[in-house]
């Protein structure tokens, strides 16, 4: 599959055409749907309104997610066709035409959490000379980290190209003072796989400690063979039985050989049925 | 809630200033919970200074001790439904203008200011 960062930047890539495709495609709507609901679980926000940064916000098609559930949020975008289309979907949400690579500039402490849906890979490509990836994402995260409210939630639903670029985009963010990890959502299918780079913003203060939450589709499938060591206790049973054919037994087989009249019956002796020795 | 973000223009770049503003104001549901979290997150002198600025003189110069209903609705028309439709937000330390279009602030800077 070819990968829209490679044909153009983002403010020329996604253009009118581009725009149009995000409102009237169903398809590309319930799945930007669906990964904006699930970063807002990730995002664990107690039950009342929020004030949420949508970075990336494109549309509005998350934004429009984040309103249903009551929230109050301000949307980045770099492309000003996205944006006209959000504008003329009037979606609640104040908007921004910014560059987040150039970092953001809200006051400290603005926001209770921050989302981001498809945005971050976009940030690893060097679209013009001045452009440096890596100082480009430490701005990013470092007025990110300054604008959340302390113990604040980020989470970004990235396509990372390799794996290289996800430990980039995890040690900038580390580097910028973020604590927290990935999330792969059903890392076993190719199509539902997702990432979630959950970030927190330090910890709530006298809050219990954060931890990463877990990833969709990991649990057991019901349709599993329990594994059972029935085979294995039988056999160990075998070793612990005892021999039957002791002098007795041989003495009995003897007798019943005589009484049927076979005529090579050994005579019994007192080596009869004796237990041989390991040297015979 | 913005300051200006051109690198090195650190001090004395808060609150950007408007200037030849057209403002509209849209209704949105009255929420006071929200807007008491809101509150601590603002700094209230910067506040009452923009509004000024766009000829809102509704608000007290200094913060009421009791928030009581007709407070917040003030506080409500002013930080959630009044929108700037067009102007510009000039930085008072390095001058630098983000242009308003359609209610959309242009922050995007060149390449020499990042």
């Amino acid at each position: 599959m070819s990968r829209p960062e490679h044909k153009a930047p983002p403010e020329i890539f996604y253009n009118e055409e581009e725009a149009r495709k995000y409102t009237t495609n169903s398809r590309i709507q319930s799945v930007q749907a669906e990964m904006s609901l699930r970063a807002l679980e990730l995002l664990n926000l107690p039950d009342e309104t929020c004030f949420l940064l949508d970075i990336g916000c494109g549309s509005g098609l998350s934004g429009e997610i984040l309103d249903d559930e009551g929230h109050i949020w301000i949307g980045l975008d770099i492309s000003p066709s996205m944006l006209q289309v959000a504008l003329d979907r009037e979606v609640e949400g104040d908007l921004f035409l910014q560059d987040i690579g150039q970092g953001m500039n809200f006051r400290p402490g603005t926001f209770d959490g921050a989302i981001s849906i498809s945005v971050l890979q976009w940030l690893c490509n060097a679209d013009q000379q001045s452009h440096n990836p890596k100082s480009r994402l430490t701005r990013f995260f470092s007025t990110l980290y300054a604008s959340l409210k302390r113990g604040a939630r980020a989470v970004f639903q990235l396509y990372p190209e390799n794996d290289d670029q996800c430990e980039l985009i995890m040690n900038v963010a580390m580097r910028c003072g973020f604590e927290g990890g990935l999330v792969v959502d059903y890392p076993n299918s190719k199509k539902a796989k997702k990432y979630y780079l959950c970030l927190f913003a330090g910890q709530i203060p006298g809050g219990q400690k954060q931890q990463i939450p877990q990833a969709l589709g990991e649990e057991k499938e019901e349709h599993d063979v329990i594994y059972s060591n029935q085979r294995i206790r039988e056999r160990q049973k075998g070793k612990q039985r005892k021999s039957v054919k002791n002098r007795d037994w041989v003495l009995h087989k003897k007798e019943v050989a005589r009484t049927r009249g076979k005529k090579d019956v050994p005579f019994d002796s007192k080596y009869t049925g004796r237990k041989r020795r390991p040297k015979f | 809630m913005l300051q200006c973000h051109v690198k090195g223009c650190n001090s004395n770049n808060f609150p950007l200033q408007l200037s030849d503003v057209e403002i509209e104001i849209q209704e949105t549901d009255f929420n006071p919970k929200f807007l008491r979290n809101m509150l601590s997150k603002l700094e209230w002198n910067a506040l009452v200074k923009t509004a000024l600025e766009i000829n809102i003189t509704t608000l007290p110069n200094v913060l009421p001790n009791d928030l009581d209903e007709e407070f917040l609705k003030m506080l409500h028309r002013v930080l959630l439904e009044t929108h700037i439709k067009q102007g510009q937000m000039i930085c008072p330390n390095c001058n630098h203008t983000y242009p308003i279009k359609d209610g959309i602030p242009n922050m995007l800077l060149s390449e020499t200011e990042t």
